[in-house]
């Protein structure tokens, strides 16, 4: 039922060969647990996404000011940087 | 002399009387985590030369004469998903084991122009995934009332740093009962803010929806103190709200409608815990509050909906945890870029965390989304119709924190379901986003029992008077 491989593989999820078993085990149970919410009536009720009822919030774009020195703080935690630019491996041929 | 016993209110009072000075309290506290967190283990990092700065500067505007701020010279600890300038912010995780945070949260600002002096990053699961802090990638964090047993979760840290007298007061983060089960096991008072009333920029998203922050405080009194710096709106958390003018203010205590719903008093609660809850409440009848039996009846379906909607938004924000932008990472191994993300991420989470990853992407994903996170959406509208029906006819709602005491360490963790059992009375609060506040009310065992106060939306004050009333009965 629960398929660890191909999930782990949309969620960008590595996994060693030997741990598949354990999650696919512990999320069976997980899901189990879950299945409770079958037992809801929920004809005719919407999603709730969110609590406080606000919805469309705006701001101006100019409100918040964008630093040089912000910038480089950012740069410093990245593991590969080139030219202040992120690095990342080549993904067009 | 030691000073770490003392609340905001106390600090402050000393500072004005000259009773002592800002560095002599810091280095009191700096002194004792030296001693004692090698046992306890409630934070991560300490920042002592920062401390000490922040507390000269209030020692000098002392000597000037100028005002204080109502949390001047209070040290405290903040939990390390929120981002402190130039200080490392680990989340508790091996992905950002190296991570320095290039901004203050706006909680953290606020606390800076009010005074505050931060002594260090505590302790927490990962992510703010788990309710023992045995999830952290950096060691469990030891429950100050037992060092055998858990401080609860996920801000065990924060919760032990105040029960052990490490700190005034912290800062945590509540997504299903981070706050509040954390400090009902270490016998603290912790808040749950209603959802948007303190921003959460800066703070490193878990489940949208439901995060907010609060405090972690010896008594009521300082944990209104808190609130009132940290709450507002922020334009930078589009979620964040002020309080509505029409406010839900304090009430004479012969008014005050107590509602105690039937399916938090029932089974798999340990009785001795029930049992002081009650007595508390009863505390507040003597006075005059009308207590009354009401039904939440789909809160038996709120954890099951919980793990449903808490790990589809896990999945897409730790989306951000890529070994590219940030982190651990196998960026400068061989390979093309998916096997970077594959193994970056593999090396840096911690089991919890992929788990819920892996959940989170098992309901979003197609086929699958309807029957799970739609449907886990309607049912939350259920449940947060349920607390509307009961704010129509009570004033606060009264209820247990979690079914049992501090729990063993090692006792729960192979277990997740088990684990997740133990925020059964808190999750449903989180899902409604209404306040709640957490107070020690007695001890089973030689081991503190919380008692849950929850109200309406920007209720806050009328949770804090009730609270106060308690307190002070107890």
């Amino acid at each position: 039922m629960f398929d660890v491989s191909h999930i782990a593989k949309l969620a960008r999820l590595g996994l060693a060969e030997e741990e598949k078993a354990k999650f696919a085990k512990e999320l069976g149970a997980i899901l189990g647990f879950i299945d409770k919410l079958k037992e809801v009536d929920v004809e005719g009720v919407g999603p709730t996404a969110q609590s406080t009822g606000l919805h469309s919030i705006w701001r101006p774009d100019d409100n918040i000011k964008r630093h040089e020195e912000n910038r480089s703080k950012i740069l410093a935690n990245a593991p590969e940087v080139k030219d202040g630019h992120i690095k990342v491996k080549t993904i067009l041929e | 002399m030691d000073l770490t016993k003392t609340t905001i209110k106390g600090v402050n009072e000393g500072l004005k009387a000259k009773n002592f000075s800002a560095k002599e309290i810091t280095e009191s506290y700096l002194a004792r985590i030296k001693k004692e967190d090698k046992n306890i283990h409630a934070y991560l990092s300490v920042m002592e030369r920062e401390a000490l700065k922040q507390a000269a500067d209030i020692d000098e505007k002392i000597a000037d004469g100028l005002p204080l701020e109502g949390l001047a010279g209070a040290p405290c600890a903040i939990k390390d998903n929120i981002l402190i300038e130039g200080e490392k912010c680990t989340a508790g995780s091996k992905i950002l084991a190296n991570y320095v945070a290039p901004y203050d949260a706006t909680v953290i600002r606020k606390l800076r122009s009010a005074g505050a002096i931060f002594l260090g990053k505590a302790n927490m699961d990962e992510f703010a995934m788990g309710s023992s802090t045995e999830n952290s990638a950096f060691g469990v964090t030891k429950n100050p009332r037992d060092l055998e047993r858990v401080p609860g979760g996920s801000s065990g840290g924060s919760a032990a740093a105040v029960a052990a007298d490490e700190c005034v007061y912290a800062l945590g983060s509540d997504t299903g009962g981070s706050i509040r089960q954390p400090a009902s096991f270490c016998g603290v008072v912790g808040l749950k803010p209603t959802y948007g009333a303190v921003s959460r920029y800066g703070v490193m998203a878990m489940a949208s929806s439901l995060d907010q922050i609060g405090p972690l405080t010896k008594n009521v009194a300082d944990c209104q103190a808190v609130f009132n710096v940290i709450k507002g709106k922020d334009l930078r958390d589009a979620t964040s709200a002020d309080f509505p003018l029409i406010n839900i203010g304090k009430k004479g205590k012969k008014e005050l409608r107590v509602g105690l719903p039937k399916e938090y008093f029932s089974q798999g609660i340990d009785p001795a815990v029930e049992k002081l809850v009650r007595s508390a409440i009863a505390k507040i009848e003597a006075q005059g509050a009308k207590i009354e039996e009401i039904s939440l009846p789909h809160s038996e379906y709120a954890l099951a909906c919980y793990y449903i909607l808490m790990a589809s938004e896990v999945s897409a924000n730790l989306a951000r945890y890529d070994g590219i932008k940030y982190g651990v990472s196998a960026a400068k191994e061989e390979g093309d870029l998916l096997s970077i993300y594959l193994k970056s991420r593999q090396n840096g989470f911690g089991d919890e965390v992929r788990r819920r990853i892996m959940l989170g992407t098992y309901s979003l994903s197609s086929g699958y989304y309807d029957a799970y996170y739609l449907r886990a959406q309607k049912v939350r509208t259920k449940i947060t119709e349920d607390f509307k029906k009961a704010f129509a006819k009570v004033d606060l709602i009264m209820t247990p924190v979690s079914p049992t005491t501090a729990f063993k360490i090692g006792e729960k963790i192979e277990d997740p379901v088990t684990m997740y059992l133990s925020d059964i009375y808190t999750v449903p609060i989180n899902m409604a986003g209404v306040p709640a506040l957490v107070m020690p009310c007695g001890e089973v065992n030689d081991l503190p029992v919380g008692l849950q106060i929850i109200g309406p939306h920007f209720s806050e004050e009328l949770i804090f008077q009730a609270a106060d009333m308690i307190e002070k009965l107890l």
